[in-house]
């Protein structure tokens, strides 16, 4: 299965319509609009699009802004498209914005989201579109709003939580977990909790160690949430469009350090799949699992390897909750070793279970243990140096890979 | 009246039912036993309108609530409910009073003592006790329990079991109703243990901020699990904690005076925000099953309290005062509601558990999570832990 390298310009188009193509051999629970379709793509390596419930009119934005010469061009796949350069922050917005004109359900709520724009900017501007009540301004009080997030979910809502930084959210964690995750069973199916909970999370310059916090790892637990996490901004803006729409509760993990990220997305409207991973780079002689930011750092020690002459295969994980254990597995058997590389602490973190998971599926391939990088289990602290320290720096990477492949 | 009691007397047998749709609803004015409270609000008037068949389904009902709490502790000490069963009786007025004020489109949320607010937002018998019991056609399927009754279509949102914490849920329902500007209101219970919540005051705060229409209902039956509430809250007056939020004391065994407080406090939340009620109220059983209720306050002022106030008693009373139906005829209809309750239990017995498949269900909408498809979710790849 050669999972092509999405990443930016050009190489969408002959893909797509492939994935189209797949997409429409109506697989068990997906509604397949025809024409109105025609410009729509799914991305997702021919995956299947996570609730795509109707019930609200699409018809009007995609014919007007999509990019109509895209059946015309199938051939040309080596002429770049036009795409538009978004930052990170502003492909979320994107995302945000193209859903809550879609679906008027959908809305917003969180500490300075409306009038002020958003601590990170990603709501900038919708509260002056869409009104003071659906880009909701709360008071400082997390536990409270998050649960009133989830109580309207319960009656057919599609609320956004945004925790200005994730590290908050703990003081809802409680409503997180007992009625986020757990309604839809203790009522028998009887609510569903389309909610997406957001946020920044992470180590980011000497922020200190309460506004560090890497949440992944305390909600893993929690049955019924699904955990994604964006590193680019087509991904984020996939994955923000992909949470909206689920039916499930999502917890959408963003990164402080990463707002910034320029990069090239197409116009058209595309949706990625929750589950699934991303791979970054193919390669033959080890897998090197991660997420987030430290993608960034892997791809680092990546161009490192490559001059040493290694072939690391990187995935990016996106999917938090549920693993992708297909993509893993696949490449699992491929190179037969495993390196993680993650931000969450050691203790009881992503890399952990991560760990756990390969080894019992998969552990008659494995060449080698895998190895887990993770910070430190210790506080962040504030020191700059002792901070780097914190995290997984490339030349640990590097330092990794050498020695597991000797 | 007296026309209407010959004329019931030339029937045959009266059954409750018989008894129901025959009585008329003409209205009769009732005063409430005690005045209202109010702060930061004029009270509603004493005198309440009902009618003959509403003070009838009134005693049906609360019979029937009472009977269900009385089935279910027996059936807790027989070992077929497990875990936490907390009990209503005593407490029967409040539900019915503000069922009567109110319709299925409002919403309704509450902690953990919610079997009798289900059955009177139209659940059945054996759905509540198949659920108590844990047995697949209950509810919620057999999977949420005592603490765990829902109700969707009739707008009952349950059933939750931390203290507390239906608040801030609730306050999202109110917001969803404001946010689809339907007219209707969200009813939040809580008790006067939950009244120290943190978690209360952020809800009012926001709910008053954009006047959500959602009425706050404290059911102060004065202890909180075990302890008093003289000995938990710095300031019992629990209708006063919301200081720029109205609240209405009310006395919550009369289930008068609970419709119209309820009426009363619906019209005031779709016009001008949120208001707390405080029912007084009490309850006979201990916090739970498993206290006896007698360590903390004396056998005198529970036997003193069912004497004087208890609330389908004050019902019957009026009842007769007003001769709309005799004692025989009450009692009758007490007899067929126990055996009603018998049936519902003998049915709910013989329901099996809910399947071990079931496990797995509903912990997604789509059932992801348990196992990992391929990409083309049409093979199964692995099986997660």
């Amino acid at each position: 299965m050669a999972a092509a390298l999405l990443h930016g310009v050009g190489s969408t188009t002959p893909l797509s319509s492939v994935n189209y193509n797949n997409s429409r051999r109506s697989l068990p629970g997906y509604v397949v609009h025809e024409r109105k379709r025609a410009s729509f793509l799914i991305q997702c390596y021919g995956s299947l699009l996570p609730g795509s419930k109707i019930g609200i009119n699409r018809a009007a934005k995609l014919s007007t802004n999509a990019v109509t010469t895209k059946q015309d061009n199938v051939t040309a796949s080596t002429t770049s498209k036009p795409g538009h350069e978004l930052l990170l922050f502003e492909a979320l917005r994107e995302g945000l914005e193209e859903e809550m004109e879609r679906d008027p359900r959908v809305c917003v709520m969180g500490e300075d989201v409306g009038h002020y724009g958003g601590s990170y900017k990603v709501t900038k501007g919708l509260a002056d579109k869409y009104g003071d009540l659906r880009v909701l301004d709360t008071p400082i009080a997390e536990n409270s709003f998050t649960g009133m997030g989830i109580g309207a979910a319960m009656t057919g809502l599609r609320p956004i939580v945004e925790g200005m930084n994730m590290g908050f959210l703990l003081l809802a964690f409680n409503q997180i977990s007992n009625n986020c995750g757990m309604l839809h069973y203790t009522s028998g199916g009887q609510f569903e909790i389309p909610i997406v909970i957001r946020g920044p999370g992470g180590v980011g310059r000497q922020l200190g160690a309460e506004h560090s916090q890497r949440l992944e790892s305390y909600f893993q637990s929690i049955p019924g949430i699904q955990m994604v996490a964006c590193s680019t901004p087509y991904n984020a803006k996939g994955l923000m469009k992909a949470a909206i729409r689920s039916d499930n509760p999502v917890i959408l993990f963003e990164h402080v350090l990463l707002y910034n990220l320029k990069e090239r997305v197409p116009d058209e409207e595309y949706v990625l799949n929750l589950e699934e991973a991303e791979m970054v780079r193919m390669g033959e002689h080890v897998t090197i699992l991660t997420y987030s930011r430290m993608r960034y750092h892997v791809m680092q020690a990546a161009k490192t390897l490559v001059n040493k002459g290694y072939d690391p295969e990187v995935i990016d994980i996106r999917s938090l909750k549920p693993f992708d254990l297909h993509t893993i597995g696949n490449s699992v058997k491929k190179t037969h070793r495993v390196v993680i590389v993650e931000e969450c602490m050691r203790t009881g973190g992503i890399g952990a279970s991560l760990t756990a998971s390969i080894n019992e599926h998969f552990h008659d391939y494995l060449d080698a243990p895998i190895v887990c990088l993770s910070s430190q289990d210790v506080p962040t602290p504030y020191a700059g140096t002792l901070e780097d320290w914190t995290v997984v720096q490339p030349a640990q990477i590097v330092a990794t890979v050498e020695q597991l492949c000797q | 009246m007296a026309l209407t009691r010959r004329y019931l007397h030339l029937l045959r047998p009266v059954f409750s039912a018989r008894l129901l749709t025959t009585a008329s609803t003409s209205p009769i004015s009732i005063e409430t036993s005690l005045p209202f409270t109010g702060h930061n609000i004029d009270p509603p008037s004493r005198s309440v309108q009902t009618s003959p068949h509403e003070l009838l389904s009134f005693f049906r009902d609360m019979a029937l609530m009472r009977r269900m709490e009385i089935a279910a502790d027996s059936l807790y000490k027989a070992k077929l409910i497990r875990g936490f069963c907390h009990l209503y009786d005593g407490q029967e007025a409040v539900a019915i009073g503000m069922e009567a004020a109110i319709t299925r489109k409002d919403c309704i949320i509450t902690a953990y003592r919610d079997h009798c607010l289900f059955l009177g937002r139209g659940g059945t018998l054996l759905e509540a006790f198949a659920e108590l019991m844990g047995r697949k056609d209950g509810c919620s399927k057999g999977k949420g329990g005592s603490m765990h009754f829902y109700k969707k279509e009739s707008g009952f949102y349950g059933g939750h079991g931390i203290v507390g914490a239906q608040i801030p849920l609730g306050c999202g329902l109110a917001f969803a109703q404001k946010y689809s500007k339907d007219d209707n209101v969200t009813f939040m219970m809580y008790g006067d243990g939950a009244a120290n919540q943190g978690q209360l005051f952020e809800a009012l705060n926001m709910a008053a901020l954009w006047d959500l229409p959602a009425i706050l209902v404290c059911e102060n039956n004065h202890y909180g699990m075990g302890t008093a509430e003289w000995r938990a809250a710095k300031s019992p007056s629990y209708f006063k904690r919301g200081d720029y939020v109205p609240g209405l004391k009310v006395d919550g065994m009369d289930a008068l005076a609970v419709k119209q407080a309820c009426k009363f406090a619906k019209e005031h939340a779709l016009k001008n925000g949120p208001i707390i009620l405080e029912m007084d109220t009490y309850r006979y059983h201990g916090h739970s099953m498993s206290d006896p209720g007698s360590t903390y306050r004396t056998r005198d002022e529970i036997s003193g309290i069912r004497q004087e106030r208890d609330p389908v008693e004050r019902i019957r009373k009026l009842i007769l005062a007003h001769d709309l139906a005799t004692e025989k005829e009450m009692k009758d209809t007490e007899k067929e509601i126990r055996k009603e309750v018998d049936e519902a239990i003998a049915k709910a017995k013989e329901i099996p558990s809910p399947d071990p498949a079931e496990l797995f269900t509903n912990v997604y909408v789509k059932g992801l999570g348990v196992e990992a498809f391929g990409a083309d979710r049409k093979e199964l790849r692995a099986v997660l832990p």
